[in-house]
């Protein structure tokens, strides 16, 4: 009874979630002073978090961290937009769907970004690369969580709304689209994860743009502290752009 | 076939001609091919209703009400026969026919409130006028207080009268209902039964229900189609000379105790034959 309540207030989970993540860090510092772990592999976290100050005035990790937000949130905006549509185009013609599942699934697998050297032909060394990286790379799970979605519709349903004789488009619209959209941004979700690792790994190898390309020169400067600083960045952006998936679900799926 | 619509009245002395039905229902056949070969689901079933009557349909289950009933709906195609409301025959789903489906069929993403405003809604009712309709019909059902609730925090039987409101609401002439109280309890059955029959005395609703349940067939039916088991032909249609305005407490009359011995004979029957069909497929006969 008691863990019940504890489960369902509102403040207790965060701050045990918070707790544990200070625990780990503190042992990870004790570890590393008791020489358990080479600092040369992972330095202490307090030498990490006594780098933040040199990254955002020497490095101008602020700036990077816009230029990469706004990469995968504009990646996000076109996924949206065309993966959604694809996967509606692809469920509603029987034909284009039995034709190209399969390879859309196996898609998923596949490294796109090692095919950055393509996508720098086309694009330049500019965002573009970058966005689109992230984007084709996101396509996948968005397409096929958009279909499975769609083809979910309960058959019931359907016909609640045939015996209103509702028209095609009112049938997408009124009732197909809204019992997919919980399926939906299972995809987006899955989605956005996998242009979040493309896009800083495309700026990590053609070292271009932001947070990725920092990490590289940290790295390549053997900075170990401001290389584990630069990705709390990154890790930072994945939890704006998870919040804000998160507030627009909840606006649009308000029963779940 | 014939023989048997044309017997089936006694209170309107005549046989319905085509202008006195609102309905007819004309040698439908529907077969399903399936894996073990075709499966006919309704044989040859034709009756007529007449305007605002109650008619409910009978019978085991698996013996084809669902079918006709989508068929009537104008949901199936692929069918034999013919049928036809105010003499116009239907090829699709028609404007004065509503449906509550025996699935639980609410839209999970709307509201109480917003699921029954969902056909008023389609035929462009200002938002709040609609919300106005919507609350008469959920207080009908007896679920005023949760307006706002979703499918998901109500019981089953909760969310089939959050269905059976929405099609109210669309005001259907003809009112087709498959099963809508099997997830009720006895007395909420009897009392939601009540409940309709006063709506539909009250709108002049022409009402096919469908149930496995003699005593609510009794107890709210002008006529009772009683239905064989697979395939589903027309067994008996009974006529319930019992007076109205009924309320549920007919249930424990001397007349309404004959009906549903009446019913429950010709019932068994089949149903005893439907169990004995499913015993030797689960005995290693050949499966459906
Ligand atoms: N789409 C279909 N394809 C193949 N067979 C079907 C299909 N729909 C129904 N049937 C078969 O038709 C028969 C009648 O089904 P139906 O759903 O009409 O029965 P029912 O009388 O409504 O039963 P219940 O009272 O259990 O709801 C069943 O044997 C069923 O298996
Ligand atoms: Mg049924």
């Amino acid at each position: 009874m008691k863990a019940d309540a504890m489960a369902r207030s509102r403040v207790i989970p965060p701050l045990i979630g918070f707790g544990s993540l200070a625990l780990s860090v503190l042992a990870f510092e004790v570890l590393i002073r008791l020489n358990v772990i080479s600092k040369f592999i992972v330095p202490p976290p307090s030498e990490i978090a006594m780098s933040f100050e040199r990254i955002i005035v020497e490095e101008h990790v602020l700036q990077r961290f816009v230029a990469t937000g706004s990469e995968v949130l504009t990646a996000a905006a076109m996924l949206t937009v065309v993966g959604v549509s694809i996967g509606v185009l692809l469920f509603q013609v029987d034909i284009l769907r039995r034709a190209t599942e399969t390879w859309v699934a196996a898609m998923a697998a596949a490294p796109i970004v090692l095919m950055y050297p393509l996508f720098l032909v086309i694009f330049g060394r500019s965002p573009w690369t970058i966005i689109m990286i992230g984007f084709v790379a996101a396509l996948p799970p968005v397409i096929l969580k958009t279909i499975e979605g769609l083809a979910g519709t309960r058959r019931v349903l359907i016909n609640v709304g045939r015996s209103f004789s509702m028209s095609e488009s009112q049938l997408f619209w009124k009732i197909m689209l809204p019992s997919a959209l919980p399926t939906i941004f299972v995809g987006l979700r899955l989605g956005l994860i996998f242009a979040l690792i493309n896009i800083v790994g495309v700026e990590f190898l053609i070292n271009f743009g932001g947070l990725g390309q920092l990490i590289n020169e940290l790295a390549e400067r053997y900075d170990l502290a401001g290389t584990y600083a630069a990705i709390c960045f990154v890790i930072l952006v994945s939890i704006i752009v998870f919040a804000l998936t998160e507030r627009i679900e909840r606006w649009l799926t308000p029963a779940n | 076939m014939a023989a048997i619509v044309q017997s089936f009245d006694s209170k309107a002395s005549a046989t319905p001609s085509s202008s006195d039905a609102i309905m007819r229902v004309e040698d439908i056949s529907m077969r399903f091919s399936t894996p073990d070969g075709v499966l006919t689901a309704v044989d040859d079933v034709s009756f007529a209703v007449r305007p605002g009557e109650f008619l409910s349909v009978i019978g085991p289950s698996g013996c084809g009400k669902s079918t006709l009933f989508n068929v009537i709906g104008g949901l199936l195609g692929g069918y034999e026969g013919r049928v036809s409301v105010a003499g116009e025959t239907i090829t699709g789903p028609h404007a004065s026919i509503g449906m509550v489906f025996q699935e639980e069929s609410t839209f999970p993403w709307r509201t109480v409130v917003d699921n029954v405003a969902f056909p008023l809604e389609l035929s462009g009712m200002a938002k709040a006028q609609r919300v106005e309709r919507a609350r008469h019909f959920i207080k009908l059902v007896g679920l005023d207080g949760f307006e706002n609730r979703y499918p998901s925090e109500l019981s089953g039987g909760m969310r089939q009268r959050v269905s059976m409101a929405r099609t109210l609401a669309f005001e259907p002439k003809i009112l087709l209902m498959d099963e809508p109280f099997a997830a009720l309890d006895e007395q909420t059955r009897l009392l939601l039964g009540d409940k309709v029959l006063q709506i539909q005395q009250q709108l002049k609703q022409t009402t096919l229900l469908i149930t496995h349940n003699i005593t609510e067939a009794v107890q709210l039916s002008d006529r009772i189609l009683v239905m064989t088991y697979r395939p589903g032909k027309i067994k008996r249609i009974v006529d319930i000379d019992l007076p109205r305005p009924r309320t549920s407490d007919i249930v424990s009359s001397e007349a309404f105790g004959r009906y549903v011995a009446q019913i429950w004979s010709d019932l068994r029957e089949e149903a005893s034959r439907g169990m004995s069909d499913d015993e030797k497929t689960r005995q290693g006969g050949h499966p459906r």
